[in-house]
This record gives C-alpha cells, structure tokens and sequence, in this order.
C-alpha cells in the first residue's frame, strides 16, 4: 500500500509535483554548473595562461652555474656548454607528462651579413612533429610558446608546410636594418661556414627577439658546428599554484621527508615538474621563470576563490529555495496528513511517506538538474574559455547529497510541525 | 453495557466552556443522534468521543479505558483499533482511487487486502466505482466511500460527524439506510448531526444547548414510527 500510495502521488499529482521537481532541478542545475566550472576552472584558466609562453627554462647546468654567479640570464654566458637535442623526447615521459602543453628547444649563434654587420640567429622548432618514445605525437615549438608575436607580413613558418632549411623569420629591427621583406634572402655567415636564409615572415614581438633571425634547428646547428646540441629547451606547463611544501623543495628537494617527496612529486608544482625534467635531460637545469608562475599562481589562486564564493553563495541560493518550496509543498498537504493521523496513522507512518514522496521527487529534480546544469556549464565553458567543461564525476555525489539534504531540511520542520497539530483541528479547517 | 461512558466532561477554551460538567453513557450496538445548534458543543464532544481531542475536566470511558488519560500516541492507537470516523467534508485522499482510499485505512490498522476493501464498498453500493478517484464521484459517493473506510477495520464504535451535511435527500437516504443495516448488525453508531431528520430516525436522541445536555430522550418506537420519550 505504501508504494501504491507513492505510485499514486507520482501518477495523479504529476504537474504538482513535477513543479516542484523542476524547482530543485533548478537549484541543481545551478549547483552542478557552478560546481563543474569551479572544478574545472583551474585547468581552463592554466590553459589560458599558457598563451603567455614558457614558465620553465632548461639550460646546461655549467651555463646555470655561470648565471647565478653573474646573474646573468640571456645564455650568452654559457658558450660550449650544451643540452642534447637527442633528449628532447623524454620531457614527454616524465611523470606529469601529461602537463606538458609544449616545449621548444633553442641554438644561438652570431652570424655575420654581406655589410659586416652581425645579428644573432635562433635556431628552434616552428612547429615540430614528434614520434614520442611513449609511442605518442606531439607538434611543438615557437609557433605555440610566442603566441603575442605579431606577424607585420608573411606567416608564420611551419616545417610540416615549408621544409625548406633556408627559410627564416626576422624581427622588424632586423627588417629596418638590412631592408629586407618577405621573399628577400639573407646570406649569412660564420666561421663554420655560409648560407642564404629566405625571409617568410616579418615578426613584431616587442623587444629584443625583434633584433634577431629565427631559423630552422638544423640549420643553426650547421653553422654553429653543434649538430645535436641545444643551448636551452623553454617549456610550457600546467602547474598547481606553489605552496609552502613546494617553495621548502624548490630550495632543496632532500630536505623533505618522506611523505612529503611524495607528495611534492606527484603534485604539478612547478618545481617538482622542474625536478623531473632535470631527471631525464643530462647535466640539465630547469628553473621556473619566477615572474609567469608566480603571476599564474596569484592569478589562479583568486580565480578559484572567487568561483569558490559564487558557487558556495549559488548553493545557499539554491538550498534557499528548494528549501522553501518544499516546506510550502508539504505545508499544503495538512489536511492529508491531518486525515491519514485520524484514521490511524503513527507520525512515523506519516513521516515515511511524505518524506519518501519528497526525496524521490528531489531526485527527479536533482537528475533533470544534473544534465542541465551541465549543460550549462558547457555554455560557461563556451563562451568564456572557448572550450568545453570537463565532467567531474565527483559533482555527481555533491549535488545528490545537496538535494536530499536541502529536501530534508525543508520537509522534517513542516512535518513536524504538522504532526503536532491535532487530527481535528486539521481536519476542521481550523 | 457501556461501550462508552462520559463522566462530568468539560472542554475549557479560557472563558468559554464549550462542554460544561456532561455525563452520557452509550450502550454497546446503540445508535444515538447528538443534536444542538452550532457552538453547542457538538463537535467538541464528537472529537473527544473520537480520540482526536481530551477533555479539560472528566473521565471518557470507551471499552473501559479512560481515554482523557492516554498520550496523544496512545490515541492515535485507540483511534485506529476501535473508532471509524465519517466527516462532513469526507476527507478522501485525492490522489487513491476508492477502492485505494479504503485500503488506506487497512494499512494503518493491519494488512491492505484488496479483496475486503472491494467488499466494504460494494455493502455501500459503490463496487463499480471502486477504481475511480474522488474527484470523479459525487459527493454521495464520497461520503459512502468514507462510510466504506469508517467500517473496514471493524470498528467498536462508528463517529459520524455531520453525515449528510453535503448531500441531496436522496443520497441522505442512501447513507441512512447504511446506518440503518449497520445498526442491525450491532454496529454502535453516534452520529453528530444538526438535521432533524437524520436525528429522529436514531434509536436515541441527545440534544446539547451552550455545552450542556439539554435532552436525552430515546425513540420508543424505533423502527417502526418517529415517537418520543424522554429517557
């Protein structure tokens, strides 16, 4: 009888209840966005900051040594000492693999032109293909790490389009200085030997990168008789904002016990992805470049306090609600309630039934609420990041808890206070 | 035999004594009309009778069980095992079918049998009906699957209060004729009601007036003819 009850409640009262279920789903719905895009907003966000380039350099650890001696930081310190481009793939097999969202190597060398005057040449990946040790690909370089590059003229070279070694991209310095454009060629030399570089683009990257040539890898390589080696690897990462265990390992990883290595190192702290990139690149240092992770850690940092307090006061919003239409729902029913006592009832009897009839309409709402909710959250992560929200299972158990929880709250005070009205007095209408 | 005995009763709301210092005692299988006018106590008197109110002063015997006494829980109990009420207003669930409604009650009281429920519903006429929800039935037929759910648990006493306060003269008829046949078959019957009528076709008629018992007078000629004497 019980359920029969239940059943029909559900069958004969559907448009009443089924407002009530769309209210919760509302509240739901708002709940699980908000939840989604908090969870979420931490990747979406590194994502985006990534535009803003590289946070870790790798040098030779003798070019480091020299650097911190003399604070010097444009490598131009370290001549001879050199990273092996033959290494470059294991950055994708260290443990926070996954948060390498691009990496490009770089080799310097000054270059002589036809006028005596000399410039530096950067030879680096434009935008690599790579077969990974793992089995996997990737496509990288300059192209993704230097996305404020603005392009006066041409485009941007790309060696799976343009495999020809000679073509090169100029900054506007250069450009002004020798008076060539698109299509021009440069013959540069060095004491290793010559060639003609063939300008494809002209790039306005606002500073000193403009006084320079960028040039394929192996060509640079060539010049600089250093076929193999590399004289820096810049990488973009998502990382996990620094905390007091990363700032105490960055200074000395050995200082940590136990469980805090482990810690250390399976957290995307900047300085424990650093580590591990110093782990499979030979006689490497990696070190973050301070003022982007600090920034992206300060930035991230607010953006998920800040989603932290809109999505707590959206679920007091929601709990509000549901809260009130609840208690008004089970407030209307007094007259059944007040019957169902007069003819034998026990409050307990009353309590289960009333209260199974709201928990189930609650979980309605909350399933209606979930998908559109998430669906929400998709247009969140649309408009605002250009990208979709992931789905985080664990938003599934928050929402449920939330919705019985609120639902509860909402029916055991009205209940209860319909229980202590007498039978008559309800059934009077008084 | 006393199935139920009031002893110097009274309800005190503040200054107003809606039952002031009543006895009355009703016999096991009799049928009593309680009359009066509005405010003389009658419905006060019906929600003591029926478990769902206490007197401030006196003692309410039913089956010898003080019931002024009992906890609210105790009651509801009580209510359950012994008391089947009919309202005026019929107070059906709206959303159980008849036979559903009656059903309801069983549940309360033991274990829902269907097959029982259908038969207390065919006794008042409404077997055909059984499957249609109160907002489909006349108000007759609400009243008669109220009177269905009042006897499915086979209640000592049966409370009427106001039965055919809502209903046309034929399905007065109808609801009267019900008492009548549950009256034979031994059923206690105390009916509140404002109408003649319905009061003079019971065995005995007690008559309130400002919380007091005005008359009790008994229907010497019940069943035969509407005669008189006092008790």
């Amino acid at each position: 009888m019980f359920f029969r009850m239940i059943r029909g409640v559900f069958l004969r009262q559907w448009k009443k209840l089924l407002m009530i279920a769309l209210t919760i789903a509302l509240g739901a719905s708002l709940a699980t966005a908000m939840l989604n895009v908090m969870l979420d907003v931490e990747d979406k966000v590194n994502q985006e900051l990534k535009t803003y380039g590289a946070n870790i350099t790798v040098v030779p650890k003798s070019q480091s040594v020299l650097s911190d001696l003399y604070e010097v930081e444009d490598g131009s310190s370290g001549q001879g000492a050199y990273l092996l481009e033959e290494e470059l793939g294991n950055i994708k097999t260290i443990f926070w693999a996954f948060n390498i969202v691009d990496f490009s190597p770089f080799i310097d060398t000054q270059v002589a032109l036809d006028d005596g005057s000399t410039l530096t040449v950067v030879g680096t990946w434009f935008n690599h293909h790579m077969d990974l040790p793992t089995g996997e690909t990737l496509d990288t370089g300059v192209k993704n790490l230097r996305t404020w590059w603005d392009i006066t003229s041409g485009a941007w070279l790309d060696e799976q389009v343009d495999s020809d070694p000679s073509a090169c991209m100029i900054g506007t310095a250069v450009a002004a200085q020798t008076g060539a454009g698109v299509g021009d060629t440069l013959h540069v030399s060095t004491k290793y030997g010559s060639t003609d570089l063939r300008v494809v683009a002209v790039y306005d990257a606002g500073g000193d990168e403009d006084g320079q040539i960028y040039a394929p890898m192996q060509t640079v390589q060539e010049l600089s008789n250093t076929d193999g080696y590399l004289t820096s690897i810049e990488v973009s990462a998502l990382t996990t904002p620094d905390n007091e265990l990363a700032i105490k390992a960055a200074k000395d990883p050995s200082s940590l016990s136990i469980a805090q290595y482990e810690t250390w190192y399976c957290t995307a702290y900047v300085s424990s992805i650093c580590y591990q990139i110093q782990e499979v690149i030979t006689d490497s240092v990696a070190s973050p470049v301070r003022q982007v992770a600090d920034s992206e850690g300060a930035i991230l940092d607010k953006t998920k306090l800040l989603m932290v307090l809109i999505t707590m006061l959206s679920l007091v919003g929601a709990a509000l609600g549901i809260t009130n239409l609840v208690t008004a729902s089970v407030m209307e029913r007094s007259q059944e309630i007040g019957l169902m006592k007069a003819v034998g009832a026990t409050d307990r009897a009353v309590s289960a039934l009333v209260l199974t009839q709201m928990i189930l309409t609650g979980i309605v709402g909350a399933v209606i609420g979930y998908f559109a909710g998430f669906g929400f959250a998709q247009i969140i992560g649309r408009t605002v990041f250009s990208s979709a929200i992931d789905m985080k299972p664990m938003v599934i158990p928050i929402v449920g808890i939330l919705v019985v929880a609120v639902t509860l709250a909402g029916s055991i005070p009205a209940i209860r206070m319909l229980l202590r009205l007498r039978p008559a007095e309800v059934l009077h209408g008084r | 035999m006393s199935l139920l005995e009031l002893k110097h009763i009274s309800k005190i709301y503040g200054d107003l004594k809606a039952l002031d210092d009543v006895s009355l005692s009703v016999d096991n299988g009799e049928w009593v009309a309680i009359m009066g006018p509005s405010g003389s106590g009658k419905s006060t008197m019906m929600n003591i009778i029926g478990c769902m109110d206490k007197p401030t002063l006196g003692e309410v015997l039913l089956d010898g069980v003080d019931i002024a006494k009992e906890s609210n829980k105790n009651l509801t109990l009580i209510r359950r095992d012994k008391i089947g009420l009919i309202f005026q207003q019929f107070h059906l669930v709206n959303y159980l079918t008849a036979v559903e409604n009656v059903m309801m009650a069983q549940y309360y009281h033991s274990i829902p049998d269907e097959k029982e429920a259908l038969e207390a519903l065919e006794r008042v006429g409404l077997k055909d009906r059984a499957r249609h929800l109160p907002s489909q039935l006349s108000g007759g037929e609400q009243q008669r699957v109220c009177i269905a759910r009042a006897l499915i648990n086979h209640p000592e006493i049966i409370l009427a209060d106001e039965p055919t306060g809502n209903l046309d003269e034929a399905n007065e008829n109808i609801v009267l004729d019900i008492f009548r046949q549950l009256h034979e078959e031994g059923t206690t019957l105390v009916v509140v009601t404002h109408d003649p009528e319905v009061g003079e076709v019971a065995q005995r008629t007690v008559t309130l007036e400002y919380g007091k018992i005005k008359s009790d007078k008994k229907n010497v000629n019940f069943g035969k003819e509407a005669v008189s004497g006092e008790v």
